[in-house]
């Protein structure tokens, strides 16, 4: 168990709790401005092709439109990893790639206004997969390339990015090897984290060059500095933050529907909304990124990895904003997993002419792993180990190390996960169940059950930086300045819990701003789990540096040194006398005391979930049920009890587990239509089909943090996904390669096992 | 089928009389009532996630029944007394429903965007069945898509109050 703290570690109600109940949480739709217009996006119905002529001008004479916008209209504002796509560009490169802006009175006016645009395209061969991207004589979907393989690296993670891990001597690690596997392995389907809100945002320009923005956003202040490089550095950004309806990391790419409100706002000098439809949301917003390896693993019949070589080829469909940043996270997090002394493992990152693949929890290494994980059974199997043994055996331990996304060696300081791991098992009960591999672990006429194991931990707990301001007020209050939204963790209730914690007064004599750039300091944004380790460290950062300044300005006022001195309560005392003491208004009601707090990146320390997962398999239909999953982990400190457990059942949600089942987004490889971009077609798991979920959470402390506490929540759908595919073939007796482990793909892998 | 002129409606408590035409402020033929709510009556706590009546975020209450507020015509509901989330608080005491306090109690809610939509929904079965069992819920449930997984929490929020007076 971790500490006895005051306020950490409590079950109590969020904060925003009533206005969520009662409907008053405002989400970004439920904003009112005054004079607002609708915007829409016309959108492409070809893959890949040049506009020959758009002809705008019976649009624009339809009474109630204010605006109407091509590529011929605005600059060459541009955003993406690298920054070679435009906010409207001459050519479309998928289904659904924006021609032209429109704003208009209403929806309905605007989505008219949509059909009276005339395009003429000159349509172009187009690249759906990563053979045929790849090929000498591909059509190319950026002329500047030179091919459809993006450069590797991303500016944010430094000039050393991670772009392969390449270290040791694999010739020699496969020569130490007991048992060599190798082939080719892809997670391919494309699911969607499909947050229920939709992304949308709401502009207001203020000439000459300043733009607020109102987004959906899961980090407002990223925003501010990305939208200020897509305008060539010519427009002030203020951006915030609302209520959003769900991210799951997809929620850091809203720069496009952000950058088309801005233009439509500076085109007509007043508010304009542009809100994705589901459609759009589903066909064009960000999806997974599509994942596959050719590689070479070398074990030992102990279970040692001495070699991994190969290529991981990412297909990123038309455009990168954070792909990059994925392949480098992933590849640091296949290392976390895989504590192998030689390694080769390189990566190509394809564009293709569909929907842009982008963050999505789990970012680059969930992808990998549902790729790598099926090679790795193959070596398990012909050494005959139990895959918990070897996936234990294997994760980082103290003093371990990797190569992570700066391209920096870090030596692990965190805790040892094995015993996490292994109170995981003995609640699912694996030692038990564990029969061998493609060995059904319970036959029940038709139904056959299996059991598979999986791991995930990333380093991204301690990523990027964070700034936050506390200001304590004179009747023992405090408000922090930070721009987070709250996109559903809770974390905006666990700040001012932490915070309240080093000043000791309630959490509920404290306020949070509103996330709002223009009065609060930087804030890269509430993704990779640093939401607990790095956001709240610059919060509790601050909360020290005010204490501190307390403490100097009551000294003197004492008649004592400040390290003599201590606060509670609103009250500043002498240590051990706690009646010596002076409430905060003694400071001066015309004093403002502001604590400034920020976080550096630190990237020793993991997080780490080991999921269980129990499948029941009908072989007569091919339907896959999850029955069960056990989710173990040691978060060092629990600080919200409730809010974690209710992160850990999400393993299967937002394109987690069941991407392993059924969830995909169905792509029509020769048209680039996405052909289930609706809540009819792209199935989700409803309330009649629950698993039983179930969790362990240790509290092993963890160094660094003040509190000693760890984030999982971005990590939550990763282990689980891969071990489906290994449940299913256990299950079946057959091995099962493809996701998601549709009805059709385990009859197919049944008779192909029956044959063999 | 005449077009009426008018229509009214029975909206938390509260009745409207509603012009039908093309206007602003008018209801058009082929306003849903979700943009209805939304928009003409300003009560924003019902949200929109698919706009297809498939999701369940839009669910109010309309003539007992739970219904998706996306994929009825507002012209449809012509005389109909419709509860939204804004109406489930006690009209004199602005006490929160025993249901929503659940809620709250049980933290059955992370993103909060399905929320609204499935206290409806959960609401609507406890009129009808005041004591149904988890299965009954898991049933009602089952149009309410839930992406960030509350679901747990959300059948012990709702089984708190089936419980109560049995």
């Amino acid at each position: 168990m971790g500490e006895n703290y005051r306020y950490l570690g409590k079950s109590v109600p969020r904060r925003d709790a009533t206005e969520v109940v009662t409907g008053t949480a405002e989400y970004l739709d439920d904003l009112k401005f005054q004079n607002l217009l609708c915007g829409k996006v016309l959108r492409s119905p070809h893959a890949h092709a040049v506009i020959r002529r758009i002809d705008k001008r019976k649009a624009e004479a339809l009474e109630g439109v204010m605006a109407v916008v091509t590529w011929e209209d605005i600059p060459d504002w541009r955003g993406g990893t690298p920054r070679n796509v435009r906010v409207l560009d001459k050519k479309v490169r998928y289904v659904g790639d924006a021609v032209a802006l429109v704003a208009a009175a209403t929806a309905e006016i605007a989505e008219e206004a949509l059909r009276l645009i005339a395009v003429d395209y000159e349509v172009l061969p187009a690249v759906f997969d990563i053979d045929s991207a790849l090929r000498e004589d591909a059509p190319l979907l950026y002329e500047e390339l030179k091919s459809n393989i993006l450069p590797g690296g991303t500016p944010i993670y430094g000039p050393k990015c991670l772009q392969g891990v390449v270290y040791g001597d694999v010739e020699k690690g496969f020569a130490e090897a007991d048992v060599v596997t190798e082939g080719t392995f892809g997670y391919e389907n494309i699911p969607n984290a499909a947050p229920p809100e939709s992304v949308g945002a709401v502009a207001v320009w203020e000439p000459p060059n300043r733009a607020t923005v109102w987004g959906t956003s899961q980090a407002p202040y990223l925003d501010k500095v990305t939208l200020f490089h897509v305008f060539n550095r010519q427009i002030e950004i203020r951006s915030i933050g609302n209520h959003v309806g769900g991210g799951f990391g997809t929620k850091i790419m809203c720069w496009q529907v952000q950058a088309y409100a801005i233009v439509l706002a500076r085109a007509t000098g007043r508010p304009v909304k542009v809100m994705f439809s589901k459609e759009e949301h589903l066909a064009a917003f960000t999806l997974r990124v599509s994942s596959r390896i050719h590689a070479k693993v070398g074990m030992t019949n102990q279970g040692d990895i001495t070699a991994i070589q190969g290529t991981w080829y990412v297909d990123t469909g038309y455009y990168s904003f954070t792909t990059q940043a994925q392949v480098a996270v992933g590849s640091g997090e296949l290392q976390i997993m895989t504590q192998c002394p030689n390694w080769d493992l390189k990566n190509t990152i394809v564009v293709t002419n569909r929907n842009a693949s982008g963050a999505t929890r789990g970012f680059g290494g969930l992808e990998l792993k549902c790729s790598f994980i099926p090679l790795l059974c193959l070596a398990m199997e012909k050494a005959k180990l139990d895959p918990f043994d070897v996936l234990k055996r294997n994760f980082v331990k103290p003093g371990g190390g990797y190569y992570w996304r700066d391209g920096e060696w870090y030596t692990y300081h965190g805790v040892d996960f094995s015993k996490a791991m292994d109170k995981g098992a003995e609640l699912f009960g694996w030692k038990d169940h564990w029969k061998g591999w493609l060995t059904p672990t319970l036959v029940n006429g038709s139904k056959r059950r299996g059991i598979g194991v999986g791991v995930h931990g990333n380093a991204d707990v301690g990523e990027d930086t964070a700034e936050a301001y506390v200001q304590l007020g004179y009747n023992g209050t405090a408000t922090i300045f930070l721009c987070v939204a709250e996109h559903g963790t809770g974390q905006t209730s666990n700040y001012p819990k932490m915070a309240a914690e080093v000043l000791q007064i309630p959490p509920d004599r404290i306020t949070m701003s509103p996330a709002d750039t223009l009065v609060t300091p930087f804030e890269f944004g509430a993704v990779g789990s640093r939401g607990t380790y790095a956001i709240s460290s610059a919060v509790i950062n601050a909360a020290e540096d005010a204490k501190r300044q307390l403490l100097q300005l009551a000294a003197p006022k004492l008649g004592a040194d400040p390290k003599d001195l201590d606060t509670a309560d609103g009250v500043v005392f002498l240590k051990g006398r706690p009646e010596k003491g002076i409430k905060w208004r003694a400071m001066g009601l015309d004093r403002t005391i502001l604590g400034y707090g920020r976080f550096e990146p630190d990237f020793t320390m993991c997080n780490c979930i080991m999921c269980f997962v129990e499948v029941e398999v009908d072989i007569e239909t091919g339907k896959v049920s999850l029955i069960r999953a056990v989710n173990a982990t040691d978060v060092g400190q629990v600080i919200d009890p409730v809010g974690l457990a209710a992160q850990l059942n999400a393993c299967w949600g937002s394109a987690g587990i069941d991407s392993g089942i059924f969830e995909e987004s169905i792509l029509d490889r020769r048209t680039g239509h996405i052909l289930n971009a609706n809540l009819i077609d792209y199935k989700w798991r409803t309330f009649a089909e629950l698993p039983v979920t179930e969790h362990v959470a240790l509290e092993t402390p963890f160094p660094s943090h003040r509190f000693h506490a760890v984030g999982v929540g971005e990590i939550t759908t990763a282990p689980g996904t891969a071990a489906v595919l290994m449940a299913v073939s256990n299950a079946i007796g057959a091995w099962l390669y493809q996701y998601p482990a549709t009805p059709d793909r385990v009859l197919k892998a049944l008779s192909k096992g029956a044959a063999s | 089928m005449a077009v009426k002129k008018t229509i009214s409606l029975m909206v938390n408590g509260k009745s409207y009389a509603l012009d039908v035409g093309g206007k602003p402020g008018q209801v058009d033929p082929s306003q849903t009532l979700v943009r209805t709510l939304r928009e003409t009556l300003g009560l924003t706590g019902t949200k929109v996630s698919c706009a297809s009546g498939v999701c369940g975020v839009c669910t109010v209450i309309m003539n007992s029944k739970a219904v998706p507020a996306c994929g009825i015509l507002t012209i449809e509901c012509d005389g109909s007394e419709i509860t939204t989330i804004e109406g489930l608080r006690d009209p004199k005491t602005g006490a929160l429903d025993p249901l929503q306090q659940a809620f709250v109690d049980y933290t059955a809610f992370q993103c909060g965007f399905c929320t609204p939509g499935i206290l409806m929904t959960s609401k609507a079965l406890l009129n009808e069945n005041p004591h149904p069992t988890e299965e009954e819920v898991k049933e009602a449930l089952s149009g309410n898509f839930c992406r960030c997984v509350s679901h747990y929490q959300v059948l012990k929020a709702v089984m708190s109050v089936a419980g109560r007076g049995r």
